[in-house]
């Protein structure tokens, strides 16, 4: 029932085939805006791995069990998704910070700042919407969840590390700044998309 | 435009103003601050949507709709809403609302809102509403920001819409479902540019966007 060479192929089709940032378009405003230096991309990708791993089973939990209409209700409750997932993941963000703060003072240091803004990232919802759609089971949604997140992270250090290069090129005006980095995560998805033909 | 404002210094402030700076309030997302392209919010389903342009039509008419209701609702509340929690209030608004265009859209163009897929949902997540509650509707009255809403949310439509003329008239040869490249050019040789259909079209489309927008208002970023 729950086959290890399945479970490696829906990870490598999350990082790397179908990454939700390249080929889906989620967790972008962050990605932009948190894509300048190495080390602050490091920190929010991390961030939003440790994140995903959370809230993708606990979101799966709450729609197995409460959402749908075999769960312990008995009513379907599909149509709140949106709003039981999205409190879900600010309680969860709210919660980690905390928990960091009190037992990990380091880590708390080195995410700090970029928890809150993960609350508002699309990738976080998205995950958990995309896990509703698919109709992913249990074991499936925390490779699921855990495996777009290692995407995600990936994408958003490579385009800092390319952007840090960008420096010392000369960019013509209006393109410096958002239009450069749109063309350069452009080439990025296409080379991702190479990735296709990978079948394990 | 060219309409001077006729009462300059009205007795007392009308309810519902419209003179040149309520105005502004309009035009200013449109393109000088547009929320997509200066702003750089809400560029998530800015993409995923602009395949075709029908889907980019339905997603713009949704997020002009709850931008414009939530920036009313969260602007009435403004006074009640407790600083600490008011993060949490915005997104229950914002998602509340999110739930009923949902749910219309399920109900009047099921086949639509099944393409869209997820990307209804992640409006709740888009910047441009967090972002408009947060900076207008939290400190301006209703009115106003209604306006800013609707500013806010067409600006973003122009764009959305603007990407997905290019994508499905390169990507398909056609604009809403009409067929556009005739059947000569292909028997001559034309094909679709298979790209655009992808999501890399999407990223590399906006960038050029943002180029000529850019170019046109002169406006430039540090490095």
């Amino acid at each position: 029932m729950i086959d290890p060479i399945a479970l490696a192929s829906l990870a490598v089709k999350s990082i790397f085939v179908e990454n939700i940032l390249l080929a889906y378009f989620l967790g972008m405003c962050s990605f932009l805006a948190c894509s300048k230096k190495v080390e602050t991309a490091t920190g929010l990708g991390v961030a939003v791995v440790f994140v995903l791993a959370v809230t993708a089973p606990l979101n799966w939990a709450l729609n197995e069990f409460l959402l749908k209409d075999t769960g312990l209700l008995g009513v379907d409750l599909q149509f709140l998704s949106f709003i039981v997932f999205i409190a879900t993941i600010a309680a969860t963000v709210q919660l980690v910070e905390m928990v960091l703060d009190r037992f990990s003072p380091a880590l708390y240091n080195a995410l700090g700042i970029f928890l809150p803004l993960i609350a508002v990232n699309c990738s976080i919802l998205g995950t958990s919407l995309f896990m509703q759609e698919r109709e992913y089971g249990f074991v499936e949604t925390c490779v699921f969840g855990a495996s777009s997140g290692v995407g995600w992270a990936l994408a958003i250090i490579s385009m800092a590390a390319i952007r840090y290069k960008l420096r010392y090129s000369n960019v013509p005006e209006g393109l410096r700044g958002l239009g450069i980095t749109m063309l350069v995560t452009g080439l990025m998805s296409v080379a991702f998309m190479a990735f296709a033909g990978i079948k394990l | 435009m060219s309409s001077p404002a006729t009462e300059m210094a009205p007795e007392k402030a009308p309810l519902f103003p419209f003179d040149k700076k309520t105005r502004r309030i309009v035009t200013d997302p449109l393109s000088d601050n547009n929320p997509v392209t200066v702003q750089v919010l809400g560029i998530c389903s800015a993409l995923a949507v602009t395949v075709r342009v029908d889907k980019a039509l339905v997603m713009a008419a949704a997020v002009i709709a709850v931008v414009s209701l939530s920036n009313v609702v969260i602007s009435l509340l403004r006074n009640k809403i407790p600083p600490s929690i008011r993060i949490i209030v915005q997104l229950s608004v914002i998602a509340s609302l999110v739930i009923v265009v949902d749910q219309f859209l399920k109900a009047y163009m099921y086949g639509l809102s099944k393409e869209l897929s997820v990307f209804i949902g992640l409006i709740i997540t888009n910047c441009i509403l967090m972002g408009r509650a947060e900076a207008f509707a939290m400190a301006n009255p209703p009115w106003q920001s209604l306006l800013d809403g609707l500013g806010n949310g067409l600006g973003y439509g122009a764009v959305l819409v603007a990407i997905a003329i290019g994508r499905e008239l390169l990507g398909s040869g056609s604009l809403l479902g009409f067929q556009l490249v005739p059947e000569a050019a292909y028997a001559a040789g034309y094909v679709n540019m298979g790209l655009m259909v992808l999501p890399p079209g999407a990223f590399i489309l906006l960038g050029l966007l943002i180029w000529a927008q850019r170019s046109w208002t002169g406006y430039t970023e540090e490095a």
